[in-house]
């Protein structure tokens, strides 16, 4: 499992590539998900986060996921993104493509809601800092009923 | 002396990202020491969904912050 936390603009088809280039023997299944920043009124996204601190968050909640993966990849952006650049990348690879599928869908919804982010949009008329909904909070309940 | 850092909103309402802080023994008085010097921080700062780390570490709002060298306040997460 790896975690990266970065300022810089990346590329998810060239971490991809990286990812899937190392061959695994029983590597069936990658699934991915890109978080893009919408544009329309948004002029662009601010993210900050708590070095090591988010980091270790991060890991705890991603570590059980990752133990039922071959490998998981988490890529994160911070500082400002501009409108079509990612936010964020996941990668999950495994034998079958269930595994692979539910890993991204719980790995997201656990970024969503426990990942120590705080994220602010500016549009023309200021800026507003954007906090989980209650959909996204309800989605990542549903995990922790399902783990217990 | 406690550095205290503020994320997201909070920074917004503190004026800062971090400051150096006499100690406090819990983070009861520390809310209330910054509350009487910031009142709408202490607002902030009262509401449930606030978190609070020390030293790195998630912990209640009425931990025990004796000897602790930095205390986060975090207001809802929201990665992704």
């Amino acid at each position: 499992m790896r975690i990266r936390i970065t300022p810089d603009r990346f590329s998810p088809e060239q971490i991809l590539a990286e990812f899937l280039g190392a061959y695994r023997e029983e590597a069936g299944a990658c699934a991915t998900f890109t978080g893009l920043c919408r544009g329309g009124a948004v002029r662009w996204l601010e993210l900050e986060h708590y070095p090591v601190f988010t980091e270790g968050r991060i890991a705890a909640f991603a570590r059980p996921i990752a133990d039922t993966l071959l490998d998981l990849l988490i890529v994160h952006r911070v500082g400002r993104v501009a409108p079509g650049e990612a936010i964020v990348f996941v990668a999950a690879l495994a034998s079958h493509r269930a595994e692979a599928f539910a890993a991204v869908e719980t790995l997201m919804d656990y970024l969503k809601t426990d990942a120590p982010f705080w994220k602010r949009e500016m549009t023309d008329l200021g800026s507003t800092w954007i906090e989980p909904t209650a959909l996204d909070i309800e989605r990542r309940t549903r995990h922790e009923e399902t783990n217990t | 002396m406690a550095r205290i850092l503020f994320f997201g909103r909070l920074r917004d309402i503190a004026g800062c990202a971090m400051m150096e802080y006499a100690a406090c023994a819990s983070l009861l008085e520390l809310r209330e020491a910054l509350a009487r010097e910031n009142p709408m921080l202490g607002e902030a700062l009262d509401d449930p969904s606030v978190r609070v780390a020390v030293d790195q570490a998630m912990v209640g709002r009425e931990a025990p912050i004796d000897g602790a060298a930095e205390i986060a306040f975090m207001p809802p997460l929201s990665g992704g």
